[in-house]
């Protein structure tokens, strides 16, 4: 990775190396796409390849880096800032970073699947690293030195003599404007000064002194606000709506209806949402019932048709088990649930329609809106802009295309949207219902011979391709139809993301139920199908591993070759004081977990201790350790916040929370019908050790701890009670049903 | 029309009497601290501190609130002159998304002023009402607990500006 490279300028002028310099376009955009036959180029480099779609330098000095990402709460304009200045050799704070914006960034698609230091932080530390070459070899040619007798230091190039020229001196717009090569002379991991720092988060003091921080701050010049009236359920139409008693009330701009459309411009807030509830009390609505007659995810998916697919096959007949165990595991539909519903501004002038919107995906949303809209795609321009943390595909999306659809038919007007609280609870597509059946094998000596795994599930992504994902599309007066799901391939996967087991087993089998019916709105919820996987793989190795009357730790190590899965297990264990002959107290477990996120990025090791509550059945985490692996780290202190947070949200959506609907609607709709954790619940404490890779890939950490933190704690309740739950989440009423069972 | 005191300003608002005090925070005085999260009391993101109680805005009427002292987050300090609950959040990096954060601090700026030393305990007591979905909730804990320390070394539990460090 640290490979030398010299980049010959004169050569490049003269268009016979590996840098091709394209003179003939007058301006850089970020759209422009690698040439067919190119080499293979790291991370999003490959998708866009130009330098100066990623960093550009104006003579006046000042740099700007470019991510086609969004900051989605995680922290990563911080870490993305922190590896273009560590390879520019720039001060962290001289360089400013704009992320997704369909005008001005490179198409990177979503933000999703813990990519965005794999592929952003990826093609900006190349990006960075290649810039900063140019630059000296820029330095040279006006010097007339050597390349090797000069460095970079503080955003200037030094010769051996101490005289310094400028990045800001040294650019013109054609030096960046060149193809990346396929690799880069980056810094040796020891000499870093910005990046492996806990460089403290840039978008932190605004969020903590009331500064502008969020698309629902945002208010422009004659801006109106809006609210849609949302269908009761699934399929219902709109049969009657009297709408002029809200068009009468104080503020009401206009009433907008198209098809099972409504919607209410005001201008001002409060009158926006006093209009919405007249207009939901006038509306009329025929509704089918087409929901799940009940809410058991085994009745649910496995009576559906499915397409099924043998995902992995290994056989050694030689290789029997003595003693066999089956068991199959459930997980219910789960909201994003995000704190701040779904938001979005819209602006439709002189043709041209521009959205300031918290989508995961500022390109494929934009074609959606324009697909809706009928607009060509030029003149559409999403805008990201942080809202409340998503985890996946929430309502984000939708609110962008209401909000454009709204604004369409006010001309000249920016128009803010926001979702209630019911809508984003009712609306929003779930994480999928999954089950999980798995039977296996132990020999003699301990060791698994044996393993059958079968997944059913939905799709793990509805996400805008087209606009038919988006519901005001879908409910217009000439609806778009839905798209058709698809399954999203290995080796990422969706309902089997992890389903192969990351152990070694002689022989293993492992089948996909892909079922394409979807009974409830379902799209991307953190860590996809790994949530439920991991948690039946590492409960069902416990379970193993009391059979082979073995430590659950030495069990899986028992079965693991990866150096750095150990590391990370042992590592926790360590931590932890996990001992084969330790004793919780009283009425308290101790469960272990660990997964690699897709078999291909992260490590994830997680000890817990839990405190169950006999009486009522109620469960507490009272203490995890997680160690993790997440590659060269670049922010220690935001890699734990993430782990500490993928633990937190997992006990949350583990131990309380499933969707619930009657026959025709979602009646989990505010957080008394799905309640999540509150702080009387809170760990007392939660402890990440980092396991460092100098050098190595990025691997992403937004999702690694959802799985590991799930069965964890599973395995930590059976520990304390004697008595395994297999069905998500483990609530109070099931812990206390198992107890007196 | 009405008076509504603000973080030390009298505002002069034009809104129905039922309006809840958020959107008359945002909408009218531009505030971006208290934010809408539920409309139904149940979150707290929307929550600010009336004559020194923890309150939430998104279901107080306007009407309640002739005369009395709104602060918001906004009251406390700026980026350039934090108040101890923003410096304390800041050196913790206790935020994710950070959208549920500012109810979160107006909540415990509400309970260290009439409490300097809470325990552990009383501090999640006190913060029960909020829901964080980012899981940030263990740097929240530590962030309250570094305000307390930073407004008792302060020698005055009810002050609003910290003297930077």
């Amino acid at each position: 990775m640290n490979a030398p490279l010299t980049l010959d300028r004169r050569r490049v002028l003269m268009g016979g190396g590996a840098l091709i310099v394209s003179f003939s376009l007058g301006r850089a955009t970020a759209q422009e796409q690698a040439s067919a036959g190119a080499p293979s180029r790291p991370g999003s480099l490959a998708r866009a390849p130009y330098l100066d779609s990623w960093i550009r330098i104006d003579a006046d000095g000042s740099i700007t880096a470019f991510t086609g990402k969004a900051e989605l709460g995680q922290g990563i304009r911080t870490a993305l800032q922190q590896i273009a200045a560590e390879e520019l050799d720039v001060p962290f704070e001289s360089l400013t970073l704009v992320t997704a914006d369909t005008k001005l960034t490179a198409n990177e698609g979503y933000t999703a699947g813990s990519h965005s230091m794999q592929d952003s932080g990826t093609a900006i530390q190349n990006a960075a690293a290649q810039v900063r070459d140019l630059l000296l070899e820029e330095a040279s040619r006006r010097l007339r030195q050597p390349v090797e007798t000069l460095r970079t230091e503080n955003g200037t190039v030094v010769n051996q003599d101490g005289m310094r020229l400028t990045y800001g001196e040294l650019v013109a717009f054609e030096l960046l404007h060149v193809q990346a090569q396929s690799s880069s002379r980056l810094k040796e991991p020891a000499t870093f000064k910005v990046m492996a720092r806990p460089i403290a988060r840039v978008d932190i003091p605004a969020k903590v002194t009331g500064g502008a921080a969020y698309v629902q701050d945002i208010r422009l010049p004659g801006m109106l606000h809006a609210r849609v009236v949302r269908p009761p359920s699934y399929g219902a139409h709109l049969t009657d709506c009297d709408t002029s008693p809200a068009e009468k009330m104080p503020g009401v701009v206009k009433v907008i209806r198209d098809g099972d459309f409504l919607a209410v411009v005001a201008e001002r807030e409060f009158q926006s949402i006093k209009a919405m509830s007249s207009l939901a009390v006038a509306a009329r609505w025929q509704e089918s019932a087409r929901l799940p007659k009940q809410r058991d995810p085994r009745e649910i998916l496995t009576g559906l048709p499915s397409r099924d697919s043998t995902i992995l096959e290994l056989s050694d007949p030689a290789v029997t088990g003595q003693r066999t165990l089956e068991a199959t595991y459930t997980r219910p539909y789960q909201s994003h649930g995000s704190i701040g519903p779904s938001c979005a501004v819209a602006q439709f002038t002189d043709g041209a329609m521009t959205v300031w919107t918290h989508t995961q995906g500022v390109y494929p949303d934009r074609e959606a809106i324009a697909e809706m809209l009928g607009m060509p795609l030029e003149s559409v321009r999403l805008i990201h802009v942080e809202g409340s943390g998503c985890y996946g595909h929430n309502g984000a999306d939708d609110a962008a295309a209401d909000a454009a659809l709204i604004a369409s038919v006010l001309p000249g007007r920016p128009v803010r949207l926001q979702w209630m609280r019911e809508q984003e609870h009712a609306w929003e597509p779930f994480g999928p219902a999954m089950v999980t059946r798995l039977k296996a094998s132990v020999k003699a000596e301990g060791r698994i011979a044996d393993w059958q795994f079968e997944v059913w599930s939905n799709t793990h992504s509805m996400r805008p391709g087209g606009a038919g994902a988006l519901l005001a599309a879908q409910h217009k007066a000439q609806p778009i139809a839905a798209p058709e799901p698809k399954p999203l391939p290995l080796p990422e996967g969706g309902g089997d993301r992890n389903a192969i087991p990351i152990y070694s087993f002689p022989n293993t089998k492992v089948v996909h139920h892909f079922i394409a019916e979807m009974p409830l709105r379902v799209s991307a919820l953190r860590s996809l199908g790994a949530y439920h996987n991991v948690f039946s793989i590492e409960s069902f190795m416990e379970e193993l591993a009391a059979v082979a009357n073995t430590d659950p730790v030495e069990f899986r190590l028992r079965h693991l070759k990866d150096q750095r899965a150990r590391d990370v297990i042992e590592q926790a264990a360590r931590s932890f004081g996990w001992t084969k002959d330790q004793t919780p107290p009283t009425d308290h477990g101790y469960g272990f977990a660990f997964a690699r996120y897709k078999n291909l990025a992260a490590y994830c090791a997680i000890a817990s201790e839990v405190g169950v509550n006999r009486d009522t059945g109620r469960a507490r985490l009272v203490r995890a350790v997680a160690a993790v692996d997440a590659g060269q780290i670049v922010n220690p202190n935001g890699l734990i916040n993430q782990i500490e947070g993928a633990i937190v949200q997992s006990m949350s959506w583990t131990l309380y929370e499933s969707v619930i609907f009657d026959d025709t609607r979602i009646t989990s709709i505010d957080w008394q019908t799905y309640p999540i954790l509150r702080f009387n619940a809170v760990p007392d404490s939660i402890e990440v050790h980092l396991i460092d890779r100098p050098g190595q890939p990025f691997l992403g950490s937004g999702e690694v701890g959802q799985g590991p933190a799930a069965a964890s704690i599973a395995n930590a309740v059976a520990n304390a009670i004697g008595k395994r739950l297999r069905d998500l989440p483990l609530t109070r009423q099931r812990i206390k049903n198992a107890i007196e069972a | 029309m009405m008076i509504l005191k603000v973080n030390g300003r009298d505002h002069q608002i034009e809104a129905e009497p039922d309006t809840p005090l958020l959107y008359v925070l945002r909408d009218d005085i531009k505030l971006n601290a208290a934010k809408y999260g539920c409309g139904l009391g149940q979150c707290g993101a929307c929550t600010v501190m009336v004559d020194g109680k923890a309150v939430l805005s998104c279901v107080t009427p306007l009407v309640l609130l002739v005369g009395k002292q709104i602060t918001t987050l906004e009251g406390l300090g700026t980026v350039d002159r934090p108040a101890p609950i923003q410096r304390a959040f800041m050196e913790e990096q206790a935020a994710q998304c950070g959208y549920c954060i500012p109810g979160m601090m107006m909540r415990a700026q509400a309970l260290l002023q009439r409490n300097s030393k809470p325990t552990d305990q009383q501090i999640r007591s006190a913060l029960a009402p909020h829901l964080c979905r980012c899981g940030t909730h263990m740097r929240i804990l530590r962030a309250v607990h570094r305000a307390a320390r930073m407004m008792r070394e302060a020698g005055n539990s009810t002050a609003g500006h910290g003297s930077p460090s």
